[in-house]
């Protein structure tokens, strides 16, 4: 019996966020795995990466008021903690540095995207 | 010719250089957060610090002597921001994850589920469990969060603090080992039920350490499988119109339930007389019957702040300086705690330095209490009133039962409980006229079901 898990259990192939959905809050894995995947077309989703345990999702929501980039389900059983946009702004008006570990996750993704373009540059 | 500047003396100026020392006196939550946080904010602009943490007790073991006398509860608001820290409380801490209130008075009892329905709060226990502990599963709260700075590179010191002085201008730790160090930055994070405060009221800094009111805190064991049966993973919060009970809630754990009192002179006979209350007992199994030997405390809590929680080259954080009253201590520890560290790396470590960016974090802690005695008063006022608080119940049952109905009072009741929004945040929403227009409304009716209710009785008698 487990009691102690926080968050919410998301089953296989769940979905926590849908692509195109309106969102006001980011969620972090508290157990498990889950897939972020991007719808194409007619074809089957692109699978864009594969998130674990303290790694973070979602996150643009709580800066802009756009609707959700991609798609995230669980991998087998997940856990996951939603964090609210208004109380994470509060506490970042408050204390900015809470916002440091985003900006890494921002940072990060910014490198590999800018990897990745180089590559289908060179391969074009 | 350009003027001349004398070329600063890191031994005197007030800030933290390459090298410094920092002691910490306090290893619970306010003494780990501000260890790790000031670790990590000088690792980041590439400042090398020491840090020295002094706790005496071994939170290791069961009460006593690992035990710092607290309901053990994690505000869902201090669980989101830590999560965003990379700090994942882990379920071998956690020993039940929060996802309901039930609010218990004489006229009934409803339940208050999570806005998204998950679990968000976190009940603990701060040392490694009751005196009694029969399965020690769960490790202690305080112990996590002291290995997360020692992991961070702080040095943990089992040692008992007896005395702090100056020495050539720099606090100086004396330990009742006989052992004393000057450090070049002192945080104080005791607890106000330490004897430790007295130290720094002597030192001629302005200190005045906070002023205090008593709990009372009591363990029993119910068992896991009771637990889930009888209490569930809800918090239940009692408003009940007993003399000197001010406030109570039962705090399911893995296999004890915490009870928690606020009110004056909570004594074994008030105890009693709450247990057996029915709207209590009937959270309990029907066969449940105290242990002669349980683990028990009547711990002091602060709820005025300290007056000049700092000075030059000490700063005093959690309960030692300004906490939330009543509410979420440990997640104040953490906001002090943060504010003190990040004040120390880029700012520096003069009461100057303090007051512009430390105080105002207390500051805000404390303005926001005032707020918080007026919602308690109402709250008391409620307590005493049967047509309120038949009122309050009305409200929020319309409020669970039907979807897309906007849930003021459940959500005011909620942070008030949980202590996860400021008290002006709570009391603005009260004041908003379709809030104001619902309780009136909803204390007529209940009034006059009530009344109703009585005369049909009356007839069929």
């Amino acid at each position: 019996m487990e009691t102690s898990a926080l968050g919410k259990t998301f089953h296989n192939g769940e979905v926590i966020v849908r692509e195109g959905e309106s969102g006001d809050c980011m969620f972090v894995i508290q157990s498990g795995e889950v897939e972020v995947v991007r719808e194409n077309g007619a074809h089957k989703p692109i699978r864009l990466a594969v998130l674990h345990e303290t790694d973070f999702f979602g996150e643009m929501a709580l800066f802009d008021h756009e609707v959700r980039s991609a798609t995230v389900r669980a991998v087998g059983d997940a856990q996951v903690l939603t964090v609210d946009r208004k109380s994470f702004l509060r506490r970042v008006h408050e204390d900015p540095s809470l916002a440091f570990r985003i900006l890494q996750h921002l940072s990060q993704r910014i490198r590999q995207l800018d990897a990745e373009i180089t590559k289908l540059k060179v391969s074009l | 010719m350009p003027a001349l500047h004398p070329i600063p003396d890191p031994k005197t100026e007030l800030k933290l250089h390459d090298g410094a020392r920092v002691g910490v006196i306090g290893g619970a939550p306010a003494g780990a957060f501000f260890s790790y946080f000031l670790l990590q904010t000088a690792e980041r602009v590439g400042l090398d610090v020491q840090v020295d943490i002094y706790e005496a007790r071994d939170f290791s073991l069961p009460a006593p002597q690992g035990c710092n006398m607290c309901g053990g509860i994690i505000s869902e608001s201090l669980v989101q921001a830590l999560t965003v820290e990379g700090i994942n409380l882990p379920s071998t801490v956690v020993q039940r994850g929060i996802d309901s209130y039930v609010l218990h008075m004489e006229e009934g009892s409803v339940s208050i589920e999570t806005p998204l329905h998950e679990k968000r709060i976190a009940a603990v226990h701060r040392g490694n469990g009751p005196r009694d502990i029969k399965n020690k599963r769960w490790r202690s709260l305080d112990g996590y969060l002291l290995e997360l700075a020692v992991n961070k590179g702080a040095r943990s010191l089992h040692q008992r603090v007896d005395g702090v002085s100056w020495n050539g201008g720099r606090p100086e730790i004396k330990t009742r080992g006989g052992t004393a160090e000057i450090y070049d930055l002192l945080a104080v994070a005791v607890g106000v039920n330490s004897g430790a405060l007295k130290f720094f009221e002597q030192l001629n800094i302005g200190y005045a350490a906070p002023q205090t009111a008593k709990t009372y805190i009591r363990e029993f064991y119910l068992g896991q499988e009771a637990i889930e049966e009888h209490l569930g993973s809800s918090m239940h919060v009692f408003l009940l119109n007993m003399p000197r009970l001010e406030f109570a809630a039962l705090i399911p754990k893995g296999e004890y339930v915490t009870l928690v009192l606020l009110g004056d002179d909570v004594d074994a006979a008030l105890v009693e007389n709450f247990l057996n209350t029915p709207v209590v007992s009937a959270c309990l199994p029907p066969d449940w019957r105290q242990a002669k030997e349980f683990c028990h405390c009547s711990p002091k809590i602060n709820i005025v702040s300290a007056v000049q929680p700092f000075a030059d080259r000490i700063v005093f954080i959690g309960d030692s300086g300004a906490t939330r009253l009543y509410k979420d201590g440990i997640g104040a520890a953490y906001r002090t705690a943060k504010a003190a560290a990040v004040t120390a790396v880029f700012e520096g470590i003069s009461a100057a330095d303090f007051r512009r960016r430390f105080a105002p974090a207390c500051e805000k802690i404390s303005k926001d209490n005032l707020i918080g005695k007026f919602i308690f008063f109402v709250t008391r006022h409620i307590q005493k009133w049967p047509h309120d608080r038949r009122g309050v119940l009305r409200m929020v049952a319309r409020e669970q039962r039907r979807e897309g109905v906007p849930r003021r009072m459940s959500m005011v009741l909620w942070d008030v409980f949980t202590g996860s929004a400021p008290y002006k945040d709570i009391l603005l929403r009260t004041l908003h006229p379709a809030f104001v227009m619902g309780f009136v409304w909803a204390i007529a009716a209940a009034a006059w079901s009530h009344m109703v209710g009585g005369l049909t009785w009356k007839r069929a008698h």
